[in-house]
């Protein structure tokens, strides 16, 4: 089992799930927060429409999945704006119809793409140097932005209406939020995959919310969790030879039910 | 002529939605160290009014002054206290963290809050007594002590007017009476505007009622108006219908014989 510790790829991999574990303990609690929990699993699903494109394309495919990210981002934001009638509805439609427009190219591209399934599901193998480094730069930027913005987004998650009277951009730091959490789904996309990377955000978030008072305490121990999760799924990928996000996401599971269960136990005491 | 200044006036305000005229002609004044009550049916413009007064809303036409200037420009400090609804009530914050968010504009540039600052949320929070749920989780707390802390946020930047929507929409009785106790204290320093649809607590504490039904009426709070709608409340049959009674107060209310023997 430790021999995997001196393998190159699996010390990435390592690497990768502690600077993950960064951005889904920022963005995870200001997902389940502001219960946008929906908006970010149709931005994930409809990152695979940018995926999809980049291989038919032959484009490089992180800048595919990050374009289409920030489209959907962007559509997200404008939709919840308009406030339309049935905006669950609409959001819904653009995380389906991002994933079939992804299913249709990569269908359309000719040949085999044996790391089609790692963008959906995670693969321990699939992370390189240039990787590490962009998610370094991106945690840097991302808890440097929370920290600056920390008390508008508290005004803007208690009361938007007031916060807007108080002269916060409410709309701006809204559309910001939904970037933000684009960019952390593309960069978790390699190790945890798009369809998984939504259960990450939300369980360590939700376990957290129930032993804290505040935002910054639920993003500190959702830190810890994704960071235990993460690794302790990626050993059992290893291990067993099985995909990391899924592996990930029945740690996370196991860990969310078992907390649950000691909590409420303490509780009846 | 030496007429002092209103605190708030409008003049001949109308604003519309969709084309469609929520408030028409409104002109009103209301002096320094009033209390006023904004009553009226739903759907009367009474919520629009308040947000014309904020400066949230601009009006189709007519002129809002706060202390003879714009709201947008005028730089005395309106609390505001907005309607429950739009509160996410369990958003990861703690009661000194919402105080706070009364002083969101006065931050350092790194967008901190200073020692002063976390004085006067204290203060604030004195003031309304609930110190001692500083560090308490905002959704811990019951409807009143809730509707406590976001009065203490708009006391934060120590404001000269203070308008609140609706403030005891989702109290219980002696929490509603709690909650105009307090506001009549804090306007022993400060005019207090309020909508509310709570007419025997209006009638006990406000010494002037707007009713708003697209147009506007002032009435004065007086031993007579009181005893008039006290009357009508109890009505005949012990019964006195709603709508009878906002069309009442749509008109000028008349003294009548048994109110002036009364």
């Amino acid at each position: 089992m430790l021999e995997a510790l001196s393998l190159s790829f699996f010390q990435n991999a390592l690497i990768a799930g502690v600077l993950i574990a960064v951005a889904i303990g920022i963005i995870g609690p200001l997902s389940v927060a502001n219960r946008m929990t929906f908006m970010s699993g149709g931005i994930a699903h409809a990152t695979y429409g940018g995926v999809g494109l980049a291989i038919f394309m032959g484009w490089p495919v992180l800048g595919g999945a990050a374009t289409a990210a920030l489209l959907a981002a962007l559509l997200i934001a404008w939709i919840s704006y308009r406030n339309l009638h049935r905006t669950d509805t609409v959001i819904g439609m653009v995380w389906a119809v991002g994933m079939a427009v992804g299913v249709i190219l990569t269908d359309l591209t000719q040949g085999y793409h044996p790391d089609l399934m790692s963008f959906l599901f995670g693969s321990i193998l699939a992370v390189n140097g240039t990787d590490l480094w962009m998610m370094t730069a991106f945690d840097l930027i991302l808890t440097a932005l929370i920290w600056y913005f920390y008390y508008d987004l508290l005004a803007l998650g208690f009361d938007p209406v007031f916060a807007a009277l108080q002269g916060v951009k409410t709309r701006w730091l809204h559309l910001l939020l939904l970037v933000l959490t684009a960019l952390t789904v593309v960069l978790a996309m390699r190790l945890v995959g798009l369809i998984m990377v939504i259960a990450l955000l939300t369980m360590p978030a939700f376990t957290a919310e129930r032993y804290v008072k505040t935002l910054a305490g639920m993003m500190g121990i959702s830190f810890l969790l994704s960071l235990i999760y993460l690794l302790f799924g990626l050993f059992l990928a290893y291990r067993f030879d099985l995909s990391a996000g899924a592996c990930v996401i029945m740690a996370a599971a196991f860990g969310t039910i078992l907390l649950f269960f000691y909590e409420k136990e303490r509780e009846l005491k | 002529m030496s007429q002092t200044v209103a605190a708030i006036e409008a003049r001949a305000l109308s604003f519309d939605y969709a084309g469609y005229p929520a408030l028409e002609n409104v002109t009103f004044r209301v002096e320094e160290g009033d209390f006023l009550a904004v009553i009226g049916p739903n759907g009367g413009g009474k919520s629009t009014l308040l947000k014309l007064l904020l400066g949230v809303l601009r009006p189709t036409a007519g002129t809002v002054l706060l202390y003879g200037r714009p709201p947008q420009k005028a730089d005395v400090a309106v609390g505001y206290v907005p309607q429950e609804t739009g509160h996410n009530v369990d958003f990861p914050v703690t009661v000194g963290e919402v105080v706070a968010m009364g002083l969101l504009r006065r931050r350092t540039r790194w967008r901190r809050y200073s020692k002063e600052d976390e004085e006067r949320s204290l203060s604030a929070l004195a003031r309304v007594g609930m110190v001692e749920f500083l560090d308490r989780r905002i959704g811990e707390l019951s409807g009143g002590e809730r509707q406590r802390v976001l009065i203490a946020r708009a006391l934060a930047g120590e404001p000269k007017i203070l308008m609140l929507d609706e403030p005891t929409a989702s109290i219980d009785f002696s929490g509603q009476h709690e909650i105009f106790e307090l506001l009549a204290e804090l306007n022993q320093t400060m005019t207090v505007v309020v909508v509310s649809h709570d007419m025997s607590m209006v009638m006990g504490y406000a010494r002037h009622a707007l009713y708003v039904n697209k147009t506007a009426l002032m009435h004065e709070i007086d031993a007579h108006t009181r005893y008039q709608i006290k009357k009508q409340l109890s009505g005949e049959n012990g019964h006195y219908c709603g709508a009878e009674f906002w069309r009442d107060l749509g008109r000028a209310i008349t003294c009548t014989k048994a109110c002036e023997d009364a």
